[in-house]
């Protein structure tokens, strides 16, 4: 799960990590006041809005406004808010800005890049910081891959202070600065792990003018399966980013992704769904979305899962493939019968089954009467809906 | 022979009165798997369809001389699960739970370090010798003993692909599911090392996924010490970058994870890669010629 800058960094400000005074702004009216409120504590006229959306390359993008005063703020308030903001992470249509962080200028002498994430290949967490901030991390990782400095962390100890240490005093830190990184370091881990996070990033991390160490920018996503540990943190989802389509299938505990192309996909196992995915794309066609229904679908997960197919426009067709394990393909057979009972079937449908009781499932399609085309296997069924779809024989 | 797991492995099962343990132990006991026990903390002493429950495995594996657990208690406590089984002595431990915290896994590896057993998973259909021994949730018909060695980061995908090797005669010696997690127990290369030493198996079949560099680890590792035929499949060519494909692993993120550079790099290391799921069977078959 994803959540916002602002959010992650009141999240930051509870592990003690210094963050620039803000405020949080819902509606656009509430910008001058919270611009005021900030001026009046800092004793400083510059204040920064900036868009809270989903996305990085807000800067870029426009929707990051450096302004003096309050009606400077409120201006600028006004030009992002409500509006959609493009970046390179969003797609051209952009999102939809209904959130907006007031904070206050900050004096930059320098600024660095800091992150905390799990490495797969050595089973650890790892701290990782680069002298390059402001820069993405992946442009830093593919130009000069020797300035991103790591550390693994044990946990059974945790980051140990020389190592945050290490990191300090080579991102070339002196005195102050060096041990007010040192400490924000370890506390960002601290946070790392309490939170169940997947990936906590600053960039940049400032050093001010007067050697303080500050987190200018925050990403935070949060390890899905560990959700229910951190009720406060579901409380921080925004409905808003998320694609209304993958939030019912959630609900219905399936695990859908929108894509472009016009055959939905309805797959049992993750694995397999990619894969379905991969040769529709083979035979000519393209994926409409991935959807896993999982191992133990019931009836009822069935038919949500073939709802939610037939109820997006894109999809002029639909392949259900299915390797019968735990999961018994009459079950399949019962939840599509069921579906298209209750809504109809506007495209055209190709079922492949296969494993656990394949008979039983095929006689109950056949048996239906409804216009389900059966396939004998999986480059069958992607072949023939391919077809069906383009109008074409391959 | 075999790889992990054969006919005089002893199967104790964690969390089996639960109703995925219950189902699934008397699975793998009618497909023939010694099954001597199952494992519930306050169900000791019970008898639940015929197994005898333990309150922990210490108990269980002193009752039973069980050498192989399986899990099934759910995500909170599977961690917990594969410490105690590794605690007493278990050798081949195989997780199914599905959503452990990432977290959870890293410090349950740790704990792993420097013992001698051997992790499956988690989120994983299991290991199964064909003939000899299942442990896991794969449907055992599919599978017959022959010596194609299976090792594959996806469930359905592996009884795809078993599926496929069965119905042109083949068989196979071992398929062994390792998981979609991103922290795990064995890996690609864990598994080829084990097939390779193994005289029934003649030829491996691998199959990966998005996500992490484990297909990248695995070709250098064939390259460099692998002399049986090995064919490979690679799912989600089609998978958009930063989006989760269900399994907690297989994500492109950072520009690292790619199908098509997993592909390219097992290709480089004379890997012959099925074009399409539905040739996972014929890619090996044609390299065993």
């Amino acid at each position: 799960m994803k959540i916002h800058e602002y959010q992650a960094k009141t999240l930051l400000g509870k592990f003690g990590l210094p963050v620039p005074m803000g405020i949080a702004v819902l509606k656009v009216g509430d910008a001058a006041a919270a611009a005021e409120q900030i001026i009046q504590a800092t004793q400083n006229q510059t204040v920064v809005v900036k868009a809270q959306i989903h996305a990085g390359g807000r800067g870029k993008g426009g929707g990051v406004k450096v302004v003096r005063g309050a009606a400077g703020a409120q201006a600028a308030a006004e030009k992002i808010f409500g509006r959609p903001l493009v970046t390179h992470q969003t797609g051209p249509e952009g999102r939809i800005v209904n959130r907006l962080l007031i904070e206050q200028g900050i004096s930059i002498a320098r600024e660095l890049y800091a992150s905390v994430l799990v490495d797969r290949g050595r089973n650890r967490v790892v701290v990782m910081v680069s002298a390059a901030g402001g820069m993405e991390i992946e442009e830093v990782a593919a130009k000069s891959p020797a300035s991103i400095l790591m550390e693994h962390v044990d946990p059974a100890v945790g980051l140990a202070a020389y190592q945050a240490r290490n990191l300090a005093y080579a991102l070339g830190l002196k005195a102050d600065a060096a041990k007010s990184a040192t400490s924000f370091l370890l506390k960002l881990y601290q946070s790392f792990v309490a939170l169940d996070a997947s990936l906590v990033e600053i960039n940049p991390l400032v050093v001010t003018s007067d050697d303080r160490v500050l987190a200018l920018d925050c990403k935070m996503t949060f390890d899905d399966n560990a959700l229910d540990k951190h009720k406060e943190l579901a409380e921080m989802r925004d409905f808003d980013e998320e694609d209304p389509t993958e939030r019912e299938a959630r609900a219905f505990d399936l695990s859908f992704i929108k894509l472009d192309g016009s055959i939905g996909c309805m797959v049992n196992g993750a694995g397999l769904a990619m894969a379905t995915m991969d040769i529709i794309k083979f035979f000519g066609g393209s994926p409409a979305n991935f959807l896993d229904v999982g191992g133990g679908a019931s009836k009822e997960k069935v038919t949500a899962a073939f709802k939610i197919l037939t109820a997006d426009r894109s999809v002029k067709g639909i392949f259900v493939n299915i390797f019968g394990g735990i999961m018994k393909c009459d079950v399949i057979a019962g939840g599509i019968i069921a579906a298209v009972g209750e809504i109809g079937l506007r495209v055209p449908l190709v079922v492949r089954l296969a494993g656990t009781n394949v008979e039983l499932g095929s006689k109950m399609l056949k048996e239906s009467g409804l216009p389900i085309t059966t396939a004998t296997d999986m480059a069958d069924g992607a072949r023939r809906i391919v077809e069906l779809v383009s109008g074409r024989k391959n | 022979m075999s790889i992990l797991v054969n006919a005089n492995t002893r199967v104790v099962v964690q969390g089996l009165t639960g109703s995925a343990g219950t189902f699934h132990a008397k699975q793998m006991r009618e497909y023939g798997t010694k099954v001597v026990g199952g494992v519930t903390p306050g169900k000791g002493g019970t008898v639940h369809e015929d197994f005898p429950i333990f309150d922990t495995v210490a108990e269980a594996v002193a009752a039973t001389g069980a050498n192989a657990s399986v899990i099934f208690v759910p995500p909170h406590g599977a961690a917990d699960g594969i410490l105690e089984a590794a605690g007493a002595g278990v050798e081949v431990i195989v997780c199914i739970t599905e959503g452990i915290p990432v977290l959870d896994m890293v410090r349950a590896r740790r704990a792993l370090e420097g013992k001698k057993c051997r992790l499956i998973g988690p989120n994983c259909p299991g290991v199964i010798t064909p003939g000899a021994a299942k442990l896991g949730i794969m449907p055992g018909y599919i599978h017959k003993p022959g010596s194609v060695g299976i090792v594959s980061r996806s469930g359905t995908l592996t009884y795809e692909a078993a599926f496929q090797i069965t119905e042109l005669g083949l068989g196979q010696s071992t398929a062994v599911g390792i998981g979609g997690d991103p922290v795990k127990g064995l890996d690609f290369i864990d598994c080829l090392a084990l097939f390779e030493r193994d005289e029934q198996t003649k030829a491996i079949l691998l199959i990966g996924e998005i996500g992490g560099t484990s297909e990248e680890d695995a070709a250098a590792f064939i390259r460099a010490n692998v002399r049986k035929p090995v064919a490979a499949f690679v799912a989600g060519l089609t998978a958009p970058p930063g989006r989760r494909m269900g399994h907690a692993g297989a994500i492109i993120s950072g520009g690292k994870g790619k199908a098509a550079d997993k592909i390219a790099a097992l290709k480089e290391a004379g890997i012959a890669i099925a074009p399409t799921p539905a040739d996972l069977g014929k890619t090996v078959v044609a390299m065993m010629k």
